[in-house]
């Protein structure tokens, strides 16, 4: 292993001997391009650290300075010479890549390319790509998720407006109701021309103009114990902005059933909570709300007013807790719950505990036999919304 | 005095008062202080057996009551008790 600074003293591995190293484990990779070179190929797992940061960002990047680190960047110049860089620095173990990239793909050897999108969407998700978070791999994550919103409502119309921008690729909506304009206050998906059209219809014209990569499947109907395993099957993470309890409840016991995060928001007047359940590995709503309340405190049972921004609030904190969940990143609200409160602005965090005794996800619950996939209690005994 | 915060539901009964400031010494008291000044408030917060609604959650601080000691969880000079009903509006 060489000590010096110089460039001749640094080692250079051939493409398929990285291959081994990283396939083997241990390596950290560092991709010494730009950043538009690193967004249209890179290799999987490979770490940006562009030539003039090198000095701000490896520690960051490789803070362990005897650990195998590969360098390589597009023919293998850059690299070598960043290669002597870092052993100036201390690292005992580097190696640079010989012919790059370049040499890597021409002997077949997988890369993460911006080639999975094409031109028009490398530029219409450029801000989304530009962020390390995201990146490529990000976006094409997804771009290949499945949402579904039950509800094209107050809080499903700003979610879908930010989800279909965010170039999410399937998303579902559930909804049984048709565009009315009391609606219009708060339900910006919607519009004066279209009121009398159906919710789900009215929300595909508006996502199909906003971006045509998102494929809108239309759920005209209301979910019961017979139909939601059926519809919230084929999707990767559900969005609950449903208005009433019966649906709450059905679909917590169907979402943690089948193991589907659900993001759940809920309105009223100058309030909002928001929450993500994700299925044993936080508490689910039941968890939350073991009881639903009765008639008289089931706020949507009765006519209640809301602030319109408040489903605008809600609704992009929602879309946020999704595209989290898609990308894996950040903190997403499993077990807790965020309240807010419009007119003091005040946000409170209250802490949501996993019950053991849940009848649905607890330690104990029994397991619901095959035969009795899709039946739930009858939730009509309570307020129906 | 304690802090309790009074969702929208509730309001109507505390004379739209969204925080109230009571006494107490446990979670139990200051909530029997709430429905002491605001009467209407206990057929919300109480059944008929005077145990917490079981559809009503309560949290000192950050924390629900359940997991603490319940109503018999002390509460400090300063401390907030947040009651918190399920809501299910969105979409409609």
């Amino acid at each position: 292993m060489a000590s010096g600074a110089g460039v001749q003293t640094i080692e250079e591995i051939e493409p398929f001997e990285a291959a081994e190293e990283i396939e083997g484990g241990d390596v950290v990779l560092i991709d010494t391009r730009e950043p538009h070179e690193y967004q249209e190929a890179h290799l999987e797992n490979g770490k940006l650290v562009p030539p003039g940061l090198l000095g701000d960002e490896i520690a960051e990047a490789a803070p362990d300075k005897s650990a195998r680190t590969i360098l390589y960047c597009r023919s293998g110049n850059r690299s070598a010479i960043a290669a002597a860089q870092l052993e100036g620095l201390g690292y005992d173990n580097v190696a640079s890549m010989a012919g790059g990239i370049l040499a890597w793909q021409e002997q077949g050897l997988p890369v993460i390319a911006a080639s999975g999108m094409s031109a028009e969407q490398r530029d219409r998700y450029s801000r989304h790509t530009l962020l390390p978070e995201v990146g490529v791999d990000g976006q094409l994550k997804l771009l290949n998720a499945k949402v579904l919103l039950l509800g094209a409502g107050g809080l499903g119309a700003p979610t879908a407006l930010y989800l279909a921008a965010a170039g999410i690729g399937t998303l579902g909506l559930v909804d049984d109701d048709v565009v009315d304009a009391s609606n219009l206050q708060r339900q910006v998906i919607h519009n004066t021309e279209r009121i009398g059209m159906a919710k789900t219809e009215s929300a595909k014209v508006f996502i199909e103009a906003l971006n045509p990569d998102v494929n809108v499947v239309e759920h005209r109907m209301r979910l019961d114990a017979g139909n939601i395993l059926d519809v919230i099957g084929d999707y990767d993470i559900v969005v609950d902005g449903a208005d009433n309890f019966p649906t709450r409840y059905l679909l917590n016991d169907a979402s943690v059933r089948l193991r589907k995060p659900v993001v759940s928001a809920s309105i009223l007047s100058f309030d909002g909570q928001i929450s993500t359940f994700v299925p044993f590995e936080g508490p689910c709503y039941r968890c939350l709300y073991p009881t639903p309340p009765p008639a008289e405190m089931a706020p949507s049972c009765s006519a209640n007013g809301v602030l319109g921004v408040m489903a605008g609030t809600m609704g992009t904190l929602q879309a946020n807790e999704v595209i989290k969940l898609v990308l894996g990143v950040g903190e997403p609200l499993i077990g807790r719950l965020l309240l807010y409160e419009a007119l003091g602005t005040t946000f409170t965090e209250l802490k949501v505990r996993r019950d053991p005794d849940c009848p649905i996800c607890g330690e104990n619950a029994p397991e619901i036999p095959e035969a009795e996939m899709g039946q739930f209690p009858d939730y009509d005994l309570f307020c129906a919304g | 005095m304690a802090t309790v915060k009074i969702p929208p539901l509730l309001r109507p009964k505390t004379g739209g008062q969204p925080v109230v400031e009571v006494d107490g010494s446990n979670v139990g008291e200051v909530l029997r202080s709430l429905t002491t000044a605001h009467p209407d408030t206990q057929a919300q917060l109480f059944g008929e057996d005077g145990d917490l609604n079981r559809y009503v959650n309560v949290y000192l601080n950050d924390e629900d009551v359940r997991v603490l000691d319940g109503l018999d969880t002390a509460v400090k000079d300063g401390d907030t008790v947040v009651i918190l009903p399920a809501m299910a509006g969105g979409a409609r």
